[in-house]
């Protein structure tokens, strides 16, 4: 047992902070929110230079391969910071399910574009139902000849409008739900940005008779569910790192407001029902920050972390909601303004809350497990 | 950073669950179900187990495993006694005087002198004696430092006269550590003093205080003109405060309550693949199911909190651990009381019967539920908590 970070962990989470205050802070984000790109190329390109995009990837592929925890340190800063990216759809959630389900010349290919920056990719996962759960997917391409044809709309897709290419869950046929490659200026393709209270990315994609060959599948036909899970597996707990990371910085920026207000010629910190809100905000991100670096590591052991994950999940979502929202009510007024940087992280609650599954999904998991009696209860 | 046991670790988590596994095979059913503090202190056969258990885990040298070896201790790590506690919540075994081994007899090993070290710590380590902690009055709870019994110095002796109360297990002990006032015309935390008090001095009384249940667990104890010597006295005279808040973080540490309530989930969980409501089993709805689920993602949670507690102790990291202490206590009682109240809302009409075959899961959620608002009162109050995890972890201004 050993719960402090090595010198390295430490120096690569200093030094990450430090180039995103430098190069991203939080008037650069609201900026960046206000632009059709929602991201910075310039800054995406010094992003790739830093290591960050081929950092879960193992060399052969063209990455760095470190640590989970690494990964976990990287997205914990991202999330202080709200930095606005396609890291998550990028390297993350297409990252994670190439490295799950390609063959080794997709991943050859699609990892090491990944990693030096050149190539951004988007999951393209919501029916218009916008179920979840992998196994509920609909969409389905038709075969004809050797490929395939998609029609159908995806909805809630991140980074669409500024992707090369996107990862598309629907059947192939009958062989069930697969990943299909699919360059997004394809004929047939529309991407259309739509407004969300993150001011991010988020995109519909409509899909008109576009037709992709056999080998666009991931992998084999048939993998997207058991790919999609455990992809979603990480990319849970690599969502719960840039909550907790928001967490932090909520509690810090909170109480230097509460400490500085002054009101009735005392600062606000002092009484009672506002230390009492921070005291449970506090204790929110404290077991919410140790249970993620629990669950991170149980990762990098080679453990069976699936369960975990979802608990995490759950736990995270509801302390990251708890957290802002007490965050901006201590702020008064002033928190309530596009100039106050503490509302960044309260619009975010319902961006970062069905990610990767909302607290039910991974709830009813956690039951599943326990019911089954498969639960590490000791 | 890893979480992992390594082999010894692991080996000595082994030794625990197998001792503790057979042990309790021997335990009257009251240890089965009930709250703990009830198991102990409320009936006679649930004491005499505690006296047998306290007897071999001081054999084993495990009761105060972390002591320095010379008061007989073993000097183990603190994450030793972290698994030892777990192993010991799981299976729900009695044995360990928490506040002569936990509380009182750091604060000795700190402050007291050689011939006191000598003299009071032995008998904690062999098993021998019961505490309990003469800290509360009538009109001083949470504001302790309030506290007016007085000690007044009369040549070798003080002579004590006021009312202690909520003493927990009072009943049980041989011994009681009190704070009272040395200094009559002091105020607040100035002119207070620690003693060691002999529960058979003369003038002492005991009064039971029944719990809602009817259970006898706290007490008033009454001191009238009782004569303490000198030698009784821990740390220096009027300086009864400073030991006192070491006492408190030692309170509060308290490893192994995430592994109880996780214990208890598995009842309520097998209770729920049993039980039909409604038409359907309670596993099957789909409330019951996130309910459940909730518990056990906090529970989790929260242990590896404590177990960051345990290595920061381990560390001396002293700024940060007393602010983590308090939001352990804080979530680990108002966890409890969220699992009996899950229960209880699942078992519907039968949620409310104590004890027989109506009883779900032997009554003990119903105990659990009058027991735990206990919990979230005493050993500083949840409202008492938070004002240390904001001062100390947030670093709020607190208002003289």
């Amino acid at each position: 047992m050993d719960l402090d970070f090595t010198s390295e962990q430490g120096i690569l989470r200093d030094s990450a902070a430090r180039f995103l205050a430098n190069e991203c802070p939080y008037d650069r984000v609201k900026q960046l929110e206000e632009t059709a790109e929602g991201y910075d190329p310039a800054l995406w390109q010094k992003v790739a230079e830093l290591g960050w995009t081929g950092l879960p990837f193992p060399e052969e592929y063209g990455g760095y391969g470190s640590t989970f925890l690494d990964l976990v340190i990287i997205e914990e800063q991202i999330g202080k910071f709200v930095f606005p990216s396609p890291f998550f759809s990028t390297v993350v959630q297409c990252g994670f399910a190439i490295l799950e389900g390609g063959t080794e010349e997709q991943k050859a290919d699609l990892l090491a574009r990944i990693s030096e920056g050149s190539l951004i990719m988007a999951l393209a996962h919501y029916d218009e139902d916008g179920s979840f759960a992998p196994e509920l997917i609909n969409m389905t391409a038709k075969p004809e000849g050797e490929g395939y044809v998609l029609n159908g709309t995806k909805c809630i897709v991140m980074d669409a409008n500024i992707a090369h290419k996107l990862l598309v869950a629907a059947k192939a046929g009958n062989a069930g739900l697969s990943l299909f490659i699919v360059d997004t200026d394809a004929p047939g393709l529309t991407v259309t940005k739509i407004p969300t209270v993150g001011k991010d990315n988020t995109c519909v994609v409509e899909f008109k008779n576009v037709k992709v060959p056999k080998e666009a599948i991931l992998g084999t036909p048939g993998n997207g569910v058991a790919v999609l899970e455990k992809m979603y597996a990480k990319a849970a707990v690599c969502r719960c790192a840039e909550m907790v990371g928001g967490c932090k910085v909520s509690i810090d920026m909170t109480a230097d407001y509460a400490k500085q207000r002054e009101q009735y010629g005392r600062p606000i910190g002092g009484y009672q029902a506002i230390q009492h809100y921070m005291a449970n905000m506090l204790l929110a991100y404290d077991t919410s920050s140790n249970y993620l670096y629990r669950v991170a590591c149980l990762v990098d052991e080679g453990q069976d972390f699936a369960i975990e994950a979802a608990a995490l999940k759950a736990h995270v979502n509801q302390n990251f909601r708890f957290i802002t929202e007490r965050a901006v009510q201590i702020h008064g007024a002033i928190g309530t303004t596009r100039e106050a940087d503490i509302a960044l992280f309260y619009r975010r609650v319902f961006t970062y809350e069905p990610s990767c599954g909302d607290t039910e999904y991974h709830y009813e998991k956690v039951a599943q497990n326990l019911l089954k009696g498969g639960a590490q209860l000791y | 950073m890893d979480f992992k046991l390594t082999a010894e670790q692991e080996a000595k988590k082994k030794e625990y669950d197998d001792f503790f596994r057979e042990e309790m095979k021997k335990a009257p059913p009251i240890y089965l179900h009930g709250s703990s503090l009830e198991a102990f202190y409320a009936s006679e056969e649930g004491w005499a187990f505690n006296e047998y258990m306290k007897k071999k885990l001081a054999e084993k040298g495990w009761a105060t495993m972390a002591w320095p070896k010379e008061y007989g201790g073993q000097d183990a790590p603190l994450w030793q006694q972290l698994l030892f506690g777990e192993s010991m919540a799981y299976h729900r075994a009695p044995g360990i005087d928490g506040f002569g081994n936990r509380m009182f007899g750091p604060t000795v090993m700190l402050y007291a002198t050689e011939e006191q070290k000598k003299r009071i710590l032995p008998p904690i380590a062999r098993g021998e004696v019961q505490y309990c902690q003469g800290w509360s009055e009538p009109n001083a709870g949470s504001d302790l430092a309030s506290l007016r019994t007085t000690a007044i110095r009369s040549g070798d002796y003080y002579v004590v006269n006021g009312q202690k109360t909520w003493t927990t297990g009072a009943h049980r002990a041989d011994h009681m550590f009190m704070l009272a006032r040395t200094d009559p015309q002091s105020k607040r935390n100035a002119g207070l003093s620690v003693f060691n008090v002999d529960m058979k001095l003369p003038g002492i009384e005991v009064r039971p205080i029944k719990y809602m249940d009817g259970a006898h667990i706290y007490n008033e104890v009454w001191l009238t003109d009782t004569k303490i010597h000198e030698n009784e006295r821990i740390g220096p005279e009027g300086e009864g405060w400073k030991l006192t808040r070491d006492t408190m973080n030692f309170e509060r540490s308290g490893a192994g309550a995430f592994v109880h309530i996780l214990r208890d989930l598995g009842d309520v969980v097998e209770y729920a693949k049993k039980t039909k409501r409604n038409g359907r089993l309670l596993s099957e709805d789909p409330l019951v199911r996130q309910k459940i689920a909730r518990i056990y993602t906090d529970c989790q949670a929260g242990r590896t909190l404590a177990y960051k507690i345990a290595w920061l102790q381990e560390k001396g990291n002293l700024r940060f651990s007393p602010a983590a202490a308090s939001e352990s206590k804080v979530f680990s009682t108002e966890l409890r009381q969220r699992l009996a109240n899950v229960l209880l809302e699942m078992a519907g009409p039968f949620g409310q019967v104590e004890d027989g075959p109506w009883a779900p899961l032997g009554g003990g959620m119903i105990d659990t539920y009058q027991t735990c608002i206990g919990s979230n009162i005493c050993a500083g109050s949840n409202e008492i908590q938070r004002n240390i995890i904001a001062w100390v972890g947030v670093g709020l201004p607190r208002f003289k």
